[in-house]
């Protein structure tokens, strides 16, 4: 009964999409005050029947009715009851489900702003997210719908969730990604409003800023959330693979960035503004383009899981639909909406324009490695896959390069800067960046790359601190009350840049400075490894909730000192049959110990990874001053001013 | 020139000089990290350049896995029921690596005709088949039933 209540929920929110995609623009077109005030309600009410259909199958999962096909494929009545709520996002059907309920929390969060916005352009601004709530659903219900029955056979019970996906990381990080694949959609489509009411000036930037922050503040955070599950759980310690699952949710994340930023200028300098629009459009055409590629399986990628080729077309169709549509209407109107302010060749306007320049070059550098096999492939030359390697000596020289800017923009002031004064900080920090990580390389004998990177970490560090230092100590004010009256924007803008000096140092020790090896050991052997003694204590069975284990016990020395203690795992999960390897991890702030337990070889041998991982924390703890930052920019109090005032 | 001229040619510039660059290194990066995939009645018919960085796969031959007693190489046959081709490999497998079990191997063919593989994988989700390996079973097929017919296959 209440399965069908859900598929019923959900054509309801589809009935209420589809009106929310027309009516306001009716209203636009027609003149009709009545047509445009219907937006808001029919925002909420699209909402509600998502949310309602959204409940319905999170309690499906939670009382264990395997009568529901999507239920029975990814639940279990032994899996804890955590895992089966986020089991309701762990397969196809139930993460598009979490798509259309985010894209509808961002709608109704938009048609409670709505106000603040001019009166005829807040309901195309929502219109617009319901026709792309429209194509969602309509994928949801045609395609793959959640609720469909296995009747009157039900089974006895379901065939579990994925163990890899039985983890708190995969609880958070579908939620957090999605937040931020999905509220660039907000971005766009006050993008495309601004197209169709022609209505571009400095007040609409300030209006998409906040959204765009929030949203990259989220993806982020999904983003760091996913490398660090990726690290710990699949069992042999990479926190990066430059899989195409991971580059889709990557390039919206550098396309979102590169959005922040020339955001920025069209606020405060009226510049770029069709730019700006485009790389809207772009962003979160990438957003569904990542989509696609995720749940079409075109691509071989780790992350591939078993799909259908009908709801790739589907979503291909909607792809093409969003994006020449949307691409379409910019080449008709962009002319309209051209700038005629001119900035200067050192103003920070200049140095923006280059951090976008930068930022889309790496992007496209990204999409062409994740799109190459499949053009190769298309063309008939063969089947390929493109390495790491390739987007590590493309990618780092040209992330590098823009972290040098990233520490000179704001230094810079707008439409001109003295190139004098420039140049004097920057001689002093370059000065002191190349001698101290110089110095650094010298004593731990780095390669030239690592003694690069170091320089452009400090070279970050060392300008930041410089412009806060200039902004509070101009003027006749103490130091202290000046720097509490520097915006929040301002205090966002820094936290994120260091927290990318942050990843950067992360990245770069984790590369050069970290041991790893792969070794064959029985109970009671030794291994040294970077200064510690790993000793391999012997084995024992544990039973869990829904597998059995076998329990390494490794006892790490430093010195002669007992330093951790490691319970590597490897676990039979009982209803797949399917073994999983769970590390076990020694955190700190400079290292991590990581073990884990590979095969049963011959006898009592296992063989065994063990890592002693330099700085690795600093990565994900770079990503979260990142979102800390996106975050603190998106709250700032000039955003909260109604419009026109 | 017109200053407003020549900010915009200074931009041009700017953006040629960082594109052709980013090609450039495209270029280069790409001419080393393409992996082909070859199916092993590929290997087996020569056509496979030795020594080089590619892709091979196929299905773990039951009872092929033969492992050294001392240290973690490991080899293994795979086969798309037509040819086979042996693997070397010195590390740990993944957890989804089984016998019967597609995979894929990324590494370089010795001249010996063994495939020495420095990379692995096997997928997520244990109903998941690389689609290289399904596409070389399904070519291996259609080979054999036009080229010979007595040979059965056995899937």
């Amino acid at each position: 009964m209440f399965p069908e209540i859900g598929h019923f929920s959900l054509i309801l929110s589809l009935f209420f999409a589809f009106f929310l995609a027309v009516v306001p623009l009716i209203g636009y077109w027609a003149g009709n005050r009545f047509l445009l005030e219907a937006a808001r309600p029919l925002t909420f009410l699209m909402s509600f029947w998502v949310f309602l259909g959204f409940m319905i199958l999170s309690f499906a999962f939670l009382s264990d009715d395997f009568s529901v096909l999507y239920v029975s494929q990814n639940s279990n009545s032994q899996l804890p009851i955590w895992y089966k709520f986020s089991a309701v996002w762990g397969g196809h059907e139930g993460s598009l489900l979490l798509w259309a309920l985010i894209l509808s929390a961002w709608s109704s969060a938009v048609a409670f702003k709505v106000r603040t916005l001019p009166e005829d352009t807040g309901p195309v601004v929502l219109a617009i997210l319901g026709v792309v709530s429209t194509g969602f659903l309509s994928f949801l219900i045609f395609t793959s719908s959640p609720f469909v029955r296995l009747l009157p056979d039900t089974p006895v019970d379901g065939g579990d969730l994925n163990p890899l996906l039985q983890d708190f990381g995969l609880i958070v990080h579908p939620p957090m990604l999605y937040m931020g694949y999905v509220g660039f959609s907000v971005a766009f489509a006050f993008a495309i409003a601004a197209l169709i009411t022609g209505n571009l000036n400095a007040s609409w930037a300030r209006w998409a800023r906040p959204w765009t922050a929030f949203s990259w503040a989220f993806l982020t955070l999904g983003i760091t959330l996913g490398s660090w599950w990726a690290y710990y759980e699949l069992g042999w310690g990479g926190w990066w693979f430059w899989d195409p699952v991971e580059n889709a949710s990557f390039m919206p994340w550098l396309a979102g960035t590169a959005l922040l930023h020339s955001l920025a200028v069209t606020e405060k300098r009226g510049v770029f503004k069709s730019w700006t629009v485009l790389l809207a459009i772009f962003t979160f055409s990438l957003s569904l383009l990542g989509t696609f590629l995720v749940r079409s399986g075109v691509l071989t990628s780790v992350h591939a899981f078993a799909s259908d080729p009908t709801r790739g077309i589907f979503i291909l169709a909607l792809l093409i639909l969003l994006v020449g549509g949307s691409l379409l209407l910019y080449a008709v109107r962009a002319g309209q909406v051209r700038s005629n302010v001119s900035f200067g060749a050192t103003g920070r306007e200049a140095w923006l324009l280059l951090n976008n320049i930068l930022l889309t070059v790496l992007t496209l550098t990204v999409l062409l490695g994740t799109l190459y096999p499949l053009i190769f492939d298309a063309l008939g030359l063969g089947k390929i896959s493109v390495g790491a390697p390739y987007f590590n000596s493309v990618f780092t020289p040209i992330a590098l390069l823009l972290m040098v800017f990233m520490a000179v923009g704001p230094l810079s002031k707008w439409h001109n800067t003295k190139l004098k004064v420039l140049l004097v900080s920057c001689l002093v920090s370059l000065f002191l960046a190349v001698f101290v990580s110089g110095v650094l390389v010298y004593l731990y004998e780095f390669t030239v790359l690592a003694w690069l990177s170091l320089a452009v970490v400090f070279w970050v560090v060392c300008l930041s601190f410089t412009d806060w230092f200039n902004k509070v100590s101009a003027g006749t004010k103490g130091i202290i009350p000046r720097a509490r009256q520097l915006p929040r924007n301002y205090y966002g803008m820094l936290l994120a840049h260091l927290g990318m000096a942050v990843t950067l140092v992360g990245i770069l020790l984790v590369s050069v400075n970290s041991k790893e090896s792969m070794l064959r050991m029985s109970p009671g052997d030794k291994a040294n490894i970077a200064g510690y003694e790993f000793q391999f204590d012997g084995l024992s069975h544990v039973k869990g909730p829904n597998y059995i284990a076998d329990k390494g016990q490794f006892i790490a020395y430093k010195n002669g000192h007992q330093v951790a203690v490691l319970h590597p795992e490897k676990r039979l999960f009982n209803a797949r049959q399917q073994v999983m390897t769970e590390a076990a991890l020694d955190a700190g702030f400079t290292r991590d110990l990581y073990v884990s337990l590979g095969e049963k070889l011959e006898g009592d041998a296992w063989g065994v990874r063990i890592y002693v991982k330099s700085f690795v924390r600093w990565i994900w703890l770079g990503g979260l001053m990142m979102m800390a930052g996106g975050l603190l920019a998106a709250l700032d109090k000039r955003y909260r001013r109604k419009a026109g005032v | 020139m017109h200053p407003v001229r020549k900010k915009r040619m200074l931009t041009i510039i700017i953006i040629v000089t960082i594109l052709g660059m980013a090609v450039g290194l495209i270029m280069y990066a790409l001419q080393q990290n393409i992996n082909l995939f070859y199916s092993p009645s590929q290997i087996a018919q020569g056509d496979v350049p030795i020594n080089t960085n590619i892709r091979a796969g196929g299905m773990v031959v039951a009872g092929s896995v033969a492992r050294d007693l001392a240290t973690l190489s490991v080899s293994f046959l795979v086969t798309d029921f037509q040819h086979q081709v042996r693997i070397q490999y010195k590390g740990i497998l993944p957890d989804l690596f089984r016998e019967g079990q597609g995979i894929v191997a990324q590494g370089k063919l010795n001249r010996n005709g063994v495939f020495e593989a420095f990379q692995v994988l096997a997928k997520h989700d244990e109903k998941y088949m690389p689609p290289e390996v399904t596409e070389a079973l399904k070519n291996a097929k259609v080979g054999a039933s036009q080229g010979d017919v007595s040979v059965q296959s056995t899937y």
